[in-house]
């Protein structure tokens, strides 16, 4: 595949990864810090390239709700916002679960609670990853650390919502969705066609042809026996995602005495945070989950009957750090540090808080 | 009874849609949804349009829609129906998207999607019922409750210091720009019916034509929630609903005509 | 030659409400004393002066009323 280098915000990267993957519809409203997505889209035109279909709605409710009338017809469609406007589409969220709708959902995070701020975050973990929403459901979670994978990211979403018929989140943040990097683009995939559509969603409400009987998208049913059989459903393709495809990068960890468990922004500054324990002798790994959910839970379960120690690096008060205490299962000493409310951690006071917190603790 | 000369096909005038499902419907005795259900079914069958036809179906009593019309259906969270079409129809723009809304469906919970639909000119026909009252939940005030009406959460009638004024939806977006075709009929009688399904035929017939929203009012009987039989519930719509909601046309081919 | 209709009635899927009986010009319909598998005292043609105008099955919200017309 041909390959073309550009300079883009993560946001921008998100916009031309849809054009580019094949997206039918984006359906969005501004909030900071994501507006460039749908900027981008209205300044590239695709319904005139690709036949892309591009609306501003009224609300993040409306946004997420023409999500799920896509999708319902087999349409890869998607939506973008930030913490505030997520929630808002939670009630959208877990209906697109509860009817096994595929679809995109990019969380580019802010600080909050409430209006918060505009400064980037991590604290949308537990909403993200723990359904969010009302009922028993998840989606499958994906969390960029670079404006390449704010990219690539969207392509691996198609694949994944349509084989578990599930919402995918990429959740990002402030300063992955705003930071200017080099990526590069690949050519342009075309849009499924109708009978395309047919073969691999038959399942979708796109007009009953007179082959089959009509097809129904709802996420009712009365019936309790039934909707427990349902939840036993989705509940089993949650189990299968734990099994296929779980996502990670590990990097040196085979000898690590101590370990970081950073994912996005945090996992860049645990990086350099590494690099620096290292000047001071110090031997430690990083394990960075890609999927938040499935979390990488085999992976750390097994790194921490090995290591001494584990630090989880968030910019959030704590959320991921109790996924990985219920992975460690007290087999070593887990902690957690954070900055929140938009302020980013620097490399140093990651470092400080390992030796204070794991190395010294 | 009957000279069984006469009950043969070639004599048939009148027989159930195949558009409609062979389920039996779980309205009550007598409730209009079945009439206007059948309606729209008929008017999809005789426009030939099953296969493009897909169905919005509201929260309210008619949550379960999607069984009775045999075509393609989705159920909408309460009062998101017109935010679902309104992306179906732009990703199928030759297709027939509609939405069937009851009034507290569209006019409480939906009012911020159904404005914003029609004022796009959202090129979607939506059917509005509007029977006064909370039905599926157990008689609670709509927001097109009559003033003076009893329900469960306004046991004494309906006051304007308590609970405002009925909302007269259906005149509201007869002034956005958007609506091509805005009408309000009722399906008590046969010549009320016939009304009603010639309303719904032009709303499809504009769809087809590209020519915006398409909004049809339909008054119907609640005669559960009224606590009245059917027959006594359909005249006492035509006295005191039709006072108020005032059948006809207030909006064709984009130009108001009241 | 007469218009003579003729209406055949569901009885099974019919609950009762009795909106066809007024909405006949001949009044044909009534009521059955008997009830259906539901419990409903379904609709009934008790004389043979239908027309098949269809009135009945305009306003029949179950579409129950099937209709048939011929010259007789």
């Amino acid at each position: 595949m041909a390959k073309e280098l550009k300079l883009m915000k993560g946001n921008e990267a998100i916009a031309e990864a849809a054009i580019r993957s094949g997206c039918d519809g984006y359906f969005g409203y501004p909030i900071t810090p994501q507006s460039e997505v749908m900027e981008h889209l209205m300044l590239e035109k695709p319904w005139e390239k690709t036949g892309m279909v591009v609306l501003q709605a009224e609300s993040e409710i409306a946004s997420i709700n023409m999500v799920y009338g896509g999708a319902g017809t087999g349409k890869k469609v998607m939506t973008s916002s930030s913490s505030p406007g997520i929630s808002l589409m939670q009630e959208g969220l877990t209906y697109l679960a509860g009817a096994e709708l595929p679809c995109l959902v990019v969380n580019v995070v802010r600080g909050g609670p409430g209006l918060g701020t505009i400064q980037p975050s991590q604290a949308d973990y537990f909403q993200a990853t723990k359904g969010g929403g009302h009922g028993d459901y998840q989606m499958y979670v994906l969390a960029p650390a670079s404006v390449q994978e704010m990219y690539d990211f969207v392509f691996d979403a198609w694949d994944i919502a349509f084989k578990y018929r599930t919402p995918v989140m990429i959740l990002s943040d402030g300063a992955i969705g705003q930071v200017m990097e080099k990526l590069y683009v690949g050519d342009y995939v075309p849009r499924w066609t109708d009978e395309q559509i047919a073969e691999k969603a038959p399942w979708a409400a796109f007009g009953k042809p007179a082959y089959r009987d009509h097809n129904i998208i709802t996420s009712l049913e009365l019936d309790s026996a039934k909707q427990e059989a349902h939840n036993h459903h989705l509940q089993a393709k949650y189990r299968q995602m734990e099994r296929e495809d779980v996502r990670f990068e590990a990097l040196d960890t085979e000898d690590a005495d101590y370990l970081l468990v950073a994912y996005g922004s945090s996992a860049r500054i645990a990086q350099k945070a590494m690099q620096l324990g290292k000047e001071k002798g110090y031997k430690i790994g990083l394990l960075r989950p890609i999927t938040l959910f499935p979390f990488p839970t085999k992976q750390i379960a097994e790194l921490a009957s090995k290591v001494k120690g584990i630090l989880s690096v968030e910019m959030s008060a704590g959320q991921m750090v109790m996924d990985v205490k219920l992975a460690a299962e007290n087999k070593c000493k887990v902690e957690h540090f954070g900055r929140y409310g938009g302020i980013i951690p620097t490399p140093h006071e990651v470092l400080e808080a390992l030796e204070n917190q794991i190395i010294k603790g | 009874m009957f000279n069984p000369d006469i009950i043969k096909p070639e004599n048939l005038v009148y027989k159930r849609t195949n558009v409609l499902t062979d389920a039996v419907m779980h309205y009550c005795p007598g409730c209009g949804h079945g009439t206007i259900h059948r309606i729209i079914a008929e008017v999809i069958e005789e426009m030939g349009i099953q296969d493009k036809a897909i169905c919005i179906a509201p929260v309210g009593c008619s949550v379960l829609a999607y069984n009775y019309f045999n075509v393609d259906s989705l159920g909408a969270a309460h009062g998101r129906a017109p935010a679902i079409a309104s992306a179906i129809q732009r990703l199928h723009p030759n297709h027939h998207t509609f939405t069937y809304q009851g009034d507290g469906d569209l006019a409480a919970i939906g009012t911020g999607e159904t404005i914003h639909a029609c004022n796009r000119g959202e090129n979607i026909v939506i059917i509005f019922v509007n029977n006064g009252i909370y039905g599926m939940t157990g008689g609670q005030m709509a927001p097109t409750t009559l003033l003076g009406m009893k329900t469960a959460t306004t046991p004494y009638g309906r006051c304007v210091e308590l609970n405002g004024y009925p909302l007269q939806i259906t005149e509201l977006l007869a002034d956005l720009p958007g609506t091509y075709y805005v009408t309000r009929q009722s399906v008590q009688t046969p010549a009320a019916v016939r009304k009603a399904k010639k309303a719904i035929r032009q709303a499809f017939e504009n769809q087809k034509n590209h020519k915006g929203t398409s909004f049809v009012e339909i008054l119907s009987n609640c005669n559960s929630g009224w606590k009245k039989t059917p027959v006594e519930a359909n005249k006492w719509m035509e006295e005191n609903m039709m006072a108020k909601y005032v059948p006809g046309d207030i909006k064709v081919d984009g130009v108001k005509v009241r | 030659m007469a218009i003579k209709g003729a209406i055949v009635i569901d009885t099974e899927r019919c609950k009762g409400c009795s909106v066809c009986v007024g909405a006949c010009p001949n009044q044909v319909i009534a009521l059955s004393k008997n009830v259906n598998g539901k419990g409903y005292n379904y609709a009934e043609a008790t004389k043979d002066d239908c027309i098949g105008c269809a009135s009945c099955a305009m306003v029949c919200p179950d579409g129950v009323i099937t209709v048939y017309k011929a010259k007789l």
